[in-house]
């Protein structure tokens, strides 16, 4: 139901997903009876000269049922719909699966773009030959990525709607996540919280790629001495991908 | 329109305590919440940040315990005004009432000149977490006494014309509050380490 | 018998705006909400047509630059819940109804209510002011997250900020003061004979609201003067470099956040209970239970806060205790709202405007409250945290809260406070041009949630997937319904002012009601009862068997009903 307003590029964006449509369903189903029921009433007992109205209390039992069922029936629904929540949002935010070598980016918030720290062919972060990237995150398909989340200043809000992420970047604090893109494509990451006039203009793309193109992508981005004598490309052109990425 | 007439409404009391008496404890309960708010919020912090005991023993102690004798001794005439006021002995009360508010004097004295020697020291509000604690809830609470205080003379003004003897339990019941919000920031801002 | 009967002719400015007179005191709580409303009405018009037609100078307005988007959006969210919402539905509706209904001559407190709105007043200015200064109008979301509220190095709007919090804090005041009056009048001053449930539910619910406010309005102060220190006197409360935390203040804003949705649902429902009873010609179906559900769910709103924090850095864990609390809390207001339906059973009902307004608001509210569900759903929350998909979510059950049920308690006590009755026809008029705009502007907005536009975002151009043709569209289809919408509110200024000299005359009950507001002239004369009240029966005595009339008022003791039945 999602899909048809907006691509699902991750492997948990279909669990949001169904979720989603089995709320739909069941609350879908209490509205429309609520709501008919409602309308129903309004009609048959529409004001008509020499109908008297019923002097009902509301403690009568045959009536009372009227109110008592639908009110246990809710709470199932209501313990149905929390056991999906719950899973899902265990499977997302509660436990991380391990990640694929490498597979690590730390997403750094600030006023207003985002900026990313990527292990070069290394596979470790925090060594001379990280990729790092303003705006534009580069990422392999079918690859289990972790990410750590930090803010330079306010709040901020990483979001990627395809990939149904989203969480909250703070100051002082470095939240971790996980996500496992499984399609490739060009998608946008948004922030969604309020940081600024320029909010708006927080945006940034990210490309997930075909693990060969990934590949090679590292390989012309990575800046360090040793990426250079691995793949020796011309060092004028990678530095200037690293420092020149795309600032909206 | 006079003020002195009271309508009807104030007079009634369904729940048989009278709407001076109840408007009073809704006032505290929603004091309590405030207070309740900020001091969760140190004591969060509190436990957070151990090192700001150090911070803490700079305070002056025997200041503040100086200042707990003196807003308990405070409260204990509000007490006995609040005796002579349903004996209706009303100049009594307000005698009784100023001796009171002088207490509260004495506390924002004491509060001065400990404020002053900590900014001396060199410890201002935007000295780190544990002072801007200190200062807002204290703070907050000195003007809690400041009010109180106003209150109270007012109130004692009109009781030694014997009027409005009802308020004088009244403003002893907020007084007791100020009191008791104390006897939690004592130990709290000044002992725990 | 109060002295005040004996009263001089007061002046112009004593009788405007220095009286203590409770009905004087619900007038201007209600223009100051009116006017508040078409400010706040005209903020959305302006950034809703910068939605719908990007880049466009708005006619009446002009550019809208990101800074001065963030900062209408701002002051149209504070405006609507803190100066619309809060002062019509709490204050205007409290003060006018409760003296009348529980059958006394006043507030417990008059002067404190006249000082009440006083500070309220101020509140607004302060606010309002904010235009004028450097920078402008805060511009940081009615949410006001630190650290960019707490700097003006990074908000850009230092005195803005400061004048924001200053305004809504002494709304607060303002509101507690009231609150405690309107309890302790509901508890003390009540007719002799009326019992705890004599009374009608609309002030149950009124002083509910009140007391719910209080018991979370306090933790909120204490964190708003906070951050009034980190922003005026360099304190570190919510600077995570100097050992505060910025999530402190996300939990004592919601904690306060969250109770504040029912604060102001509570009473709309009260007013909404009143007329189905009145319109329907019927007893409210339990009307115990009513109560019990809603102490259920006053109760409840104290455990939800997070709901609205999942994604925000908490706890993981945290999230699950608070998913089930949220969904929990829906079994109490979805059982309200059953048992508000079920008192249409058996009923004569008589669709006059009034009715009209109370229906729809039990017709939308649902769609606006299953859409809770999927936010109280942690699991999607992930995904629609912070979308239209919210903002649909809480429009539909803001709108018919405060302007749909305040439509409909305007045009029902309108005939009490101003003596006249609204003309019918324009009533009906501006119901359905209110109504059916209302959907057509935020069912759209659910689908470009749903599509993942993200709130508070000025133009979309910037993100691919959002600046879709098929979702501007829908934008603009929105923005289209809103001009609509807006348009026929003139119908209803139009109704609501020529009334009041042109109206037919009301009479005492022009519509047949059982409460004591009823049982006086309209509009009540000063000291409202002339001879004081005694209540002998519950406030919905519709249809009673055997008796002649239809309704029974609450005043009326058992002899005479026995005299009736035997004659
Ligand atoms: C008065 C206004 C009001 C009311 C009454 C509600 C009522 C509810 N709200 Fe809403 N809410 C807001 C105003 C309101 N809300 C606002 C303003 C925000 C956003 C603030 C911001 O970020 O700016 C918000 C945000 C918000 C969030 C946070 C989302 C996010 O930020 O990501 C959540 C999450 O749980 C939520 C849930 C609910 C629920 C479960 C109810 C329930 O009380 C609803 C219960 C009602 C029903 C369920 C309908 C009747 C029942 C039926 C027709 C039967 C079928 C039902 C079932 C099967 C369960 N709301
Ligand atoms: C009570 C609350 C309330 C009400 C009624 C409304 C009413 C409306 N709101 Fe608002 N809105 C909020 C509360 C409310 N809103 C909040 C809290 C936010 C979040 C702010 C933030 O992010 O910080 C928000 C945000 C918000 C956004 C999101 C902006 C963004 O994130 O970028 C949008 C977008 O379309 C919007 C639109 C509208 C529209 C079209 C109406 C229309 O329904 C308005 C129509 C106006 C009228 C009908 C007024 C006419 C008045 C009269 C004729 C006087 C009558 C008298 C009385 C009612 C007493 N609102
Ligand atoms: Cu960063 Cu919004
Ligand atoms: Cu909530």
């Amino acid at each position: 139901m999602l899909e048809r307003y907006l691509s699902a590029a991750s492997t948990y964006a279909h669990w949001i997903d169904y979720q989603f449509i089995l709320i739909a369903v069941i609350v879908g189903f209490w509205l429309i009876a609520a709501e008919g029921m409602m309308f129903w009433l309004i009609f048959k007992f529409r004001a008509r000269d020499g109908r008297p109205t019923q002097y009902i209390t509301g403690e009568e039992p045959h009536l009372k049922r009227w109110i008592s069922i639908p009110h246990y029936l809710i709470i199932v629904c209501d313990i149905v719909i929390l056991a999906g929540a719950i899973t899902v949002w265990y499977q997302i935010k509660q436990v991380m699966p391990p990640a694929d070598a490498g597979a690590v980016v730390r997403i750094i918030g600030q006023q207003w773009a985002w900026s990313f720290q990527q292990p070069g062919p290394d596979g470790v972060l925090d060594t001379a030959d990280d990729i790092r990237s303003v705006g534009e995150l580069h990422v392999a398909v079918n690859t289990t990525y972790h990410f750590e989340l930090m803010s330079r200043d306010v709040i901020h809000s990483f979001s990627v709607p395809a990939f149904r992420l989203k969480q909250d970047g703070l100051p002082g604090r470095t939240i971790s996540g996980w996500f496992r893109p499984n399609r490739v494509g060009t998608y946008d990451i948004q922030c969604t919280q309020m940081c600024g006039i320029g909010h708006a203009l927080m945006a940034g793309r990210i490309i997930v790629e075909t693990p060969q193109d990934h590949a090679a992508w590292m390989l012309r981005n990575s800046n360090s001495t040793v990426a250079q004598q691995q793949a020796p490309a011309s060092p004028a052109a990678a530095n200037a991908t690293t420092m020149a990425e795309v600032r909206r | 329109m006079s003020t002195s007439a009271k309508p009807l409404a104030n007079t009634r009391s369904g729940t048989g305590i009278v709407s001076a008496k109840l408007i009073t404890w809704w006032v505290i309960a929603s004091e309590i919440v405030i207070f309740g708010g900020l001091l969760a919020a140190y004591v969060m912090h509190r436990i957070g940040h151990p090192e700001w005991a150090d911070s803490a023993s700079h305070t002056l102690t025997w200041a503040g315990a100086f200042n707990t004798f003196v807003l308990l001794t405070s409260s204990l005439c509000a007490v006995l005004a609040h005796q002579a006021a349903d004996a209706h002995d009303g100049p009594k009360a307000a005698k009784l009432l100023r001796l009171t508010s002088l207490g509260g004097l004495i506390f924002l004295i004491v509060k001065g000149y400990e404020w002053s020697v900590d900014i001396h020291e060199g410890f201002v509000i935007s000295s780190g977490g544990f002072w801007s604690f200190y200062y807002t809830l204290a703070g907050l609470h000195g003007l809690h006494v400041l009010a109180g205080m106003i209150i109270m003379l007012i109130v004692a003004s009109d009781a030694a014309k014997n009027q409005e003897l009802q308020r004088v339990e009244c403003i002893g019941l907020y007084w007791h509050f100020v009191d008791i919000v104390w006897i939690f920031l004592f130990p709290l801002l000044y002992i725990a380490r | 018998m109060s002295a005040d009967l004996q009263h001089h002719e007061p002046g112009i400015f004593q009788k405007y705006f220095w009286s203590t007179d409770h009905k004087m005191i619900a007038r201007q709580y209600l223009f100051t909400g009116m006017a508040m409303a078409l400010i706040g009405g005209f903020f959305a018009y302006v950034f809703r047509m910068q939605l719908g037609f990007p880049n466009h100078a708005v006619p009446g307005y002009g550019i809208v630059t990101p800074a001065r988007y963030n900062a209408l959006v701002t002051m149209h969210g504070s405006i609507m819940i803190f100066w619309v919402a809060m002062p019509v539905l709490i204050a205007a509706f409290g003060n006018f109804l409760i003296p009348l209904m529980v059958g006394c001559d006043d507030m417990a407190f008059p002067r404190i209510n006249r000082l009440s709105y006083q500070i309220f007043l101020l509140s607004a200015l302060v606010l309002l002011s904010s235009f004028l200064v450097k920078g402008g109008p805060f511009g940081g979301a009615w949410t006001a997250y630190p650290p960019l509220s707490a700097s003006g190095a990074y908000n850009l709007t230092p005195i803005g900020a400061t004048l924001w919090l200053v305004a809504v804090a002494l709304e607060f005041v303002a509101f507690l003061l009231g609150g405690i009056n309107f309890t302790v009048t509901a508890m003390n001053s009540r007719a002799p004979g009326m019992k705890m449930y004599d009374v009608p539910i609309v002030v149950w619910m009124i002083v509910l609201a009140s007391v719910i406010f209080m018991a979370s309005a306090g933790p909120l102060i204490a964190g708003a003067v906070m951050l009034l220190f980190d922003q005026t006197m360099a304190t570190g409360f919510y600077d995570p470099t100097r050992g505060g935390d910025p999530l402190l203040w996300e939990h004592l804003f919601w904690f306060f956040g969250h109770p504040e949705v029912y604060v102001v649902l509570l009473p709309a429902m009260g007013i909404v209970a009143e007329i189905i009873a009145v319109f329907a010609r019927k007893k409210i179906f339990g009307y115990k239970t009513v109560l019990y559900t809603t102490w259920a769910v006053g109760f409840l709103s104290f455990v939800v806060w997070a709901h609205h924090q999942f994604v925000a850095g908490i706890d993981p864990r945290m999230a699950n205790i608070f998913s089930i609390t949220t969904l929990l809390i829906s079994v109490p207001v979805t059982e309200m709202v059953f048992l508000y339906v079920a008192t249409l059973y058996g009923g004569s009902i008589h669709l006059d405007t009034p009715m009209l307004w109370a229906l729809a608001f039990i017709a939308e509210f649902m769609i606006g409250g299953v859409t809770g569900i999927f936010l109280g759903s942690s699991g999607t929350d992930i995904y629609l945290h912070d979308t239209y998909f919210l903002i649909a979510h809480f429009h539909y059950t803001f709108v018919p809260i405060a302007i749909i049920a305040v439509f409909g308690g305007l045009t029902f006590w309108y005939p009490k406070m101003f003596g006249r009755m609204l003309n019918e026809k324009l009533g009906k008029i501006h119901f359905w041009g209110t109504v059916i705009p209302f959907n057509v502007i935020f069912i759209p907005l659910f689908i470009t949630g749903i599509a993942g536009d993200q709130r508070r975002i000025y133009n979309y151009a910037l993100f691919a997937e959002q600046a879709r043709p098929p979702l501007q569209h829908l934008r603009t289809t929105a923005t289209v319904a809103l001009l609509v919408m807006l348009s026929f509110q003139l119908v209803f200024l139009y109704n609501f002012f020529t009334s009041l000299g042109k109206g037919k005359e009301a009479g005492p009950n022009p519509w047949r009601s059982a409460t004591l507001e009823w049982t006086i002239p309209s509009p009540p004369p000063h000291g409202n009862f002339v001879e004081m009240p005694t209540v002998y029966r519950g406030p919905y005595e519709y249809g009673l068997p055997g008796h002649p009339e239809d309704f029974v008022a609450q005043n009326v003791p058992d002899s005479a009903l026995v005299g009736e039945v035997e004659a």
